[in-house]
């Protein structure tokens, strides 16, 4: 049932990004994009990882792809120019990313990394629910979970003073 | 499942954003291949806090969450203003910067 699960997300995904990288319209790209978030939540939720999965679902899929759809259909699709500065750059695109793959799968499969080829350990009951999640973020980790918001400040200030259309006007 | 199943769909997911990234031209594009990169690496965090069982692993993917919501903002708020200034919204043809 697990694997089937799995395979199923892991096709959802893989078929999500693919669909994200060939589509030649900005708005299937967002929508593949959403297909990929969810399958990635399912396999969170596999991974037994409740709150990061919801969190996935509400904040990535939810909020930030409706701000993608936005902008999208403001700036509109803008047609690509099929003038490719590096000659061949799309066979060699896909053969580096090839290339990575296999690097990446070798440098983590090949590693020394105990457990890999298990299941990992059991679980108890609480695992990765917001409880949990919450209990580490306001205790352990109180000083990173404060940096963060005083990021999302930062970015939020950024993005006024960017799009700030008098700005613009009087230079 | 084994948790090297989930390690390898997440390399494989990165190397497809790392591709989608080198051959689109499209910023819009550009800023969701970095998406898929930055969910790759939010796979393989959540996939070692299951092997290891320690959930701080868990508070890292959430983490990663909120930079790429900050980079999401800064991005397109950087779209917005290159499209208000009538520019190319085309990576080639944005290369002033180039040193």
């Amino acid at each position: 049932m697990e694997a089937v699960l799995f395979f199923i997300a892991a096709i959802g995904a893989i078929g999500g990004a693919l669909g994200v990288v060939a589509s030649r319209n900005p708005f299937y790209s967002v929508l593949a994009l959403i297909a990929h978030l969810f399958s990635l939540a399912v396999l969170f939720l596999l991974l037994t990882s409740a709150f990061v999965a919801a969190a996935q679902v509400v904040v990535y899929a939810g909020a930030v792809m409706v701000l993608y759809v936005f902008v999208v259909a403001y700036v509109g699709e803008g047609g690509e120019s099929a003038w490719e500065p590096i000659p061949g750059q799309r066979f060699l695109a896909p053969l580096l990313g090839v290339v990575l793959f296999v690097e990446l799968s070798v440098a983590v499969l090949s590693s020394a990394l105990k457990a890999l080829g298990t299941h990992g350990p059991d679980v108890p009951a609480g695992f990765g629910d917001p409880a949990a999640i919450g209990t580490l973020l306001l205790e352990k980790f109180l000083l990173p979970f404060e940096a963060t918001s005083i990021l999302l400040l930062i970015a939020a200030v950024g993005a006024i003073v960017l799009a700030n259309r008098k700005r613009e006007e009087s230079a | 499942m084994n948790v090297e199943w989930y390690i390898v769909l997440s390399s494989l997911l990165f190397a497809i954003g790392a591709v989608g990234i080198l051959i689109r031209r499209s910023p819009i594009v550009i800023l969701l291949c970095l998406e898929l990169m930055l969910n790759a690496g939010n796979l393989a965090l959540v996939a070692f806090s299951r092997e290891v069982g320690n959930q701080q692993g868990q508070v890292f993917a959430l983490v990663v969450m909120v930079v790429a919501a900050c980079e999401v903002v800064v991005g397109l708020g950087l779209l917005v203003a290159i499209f208000r200034r009538k520019l190319p919204l085309n990576v080639d043809d944005l290369s002033e910067l180039r040193g």
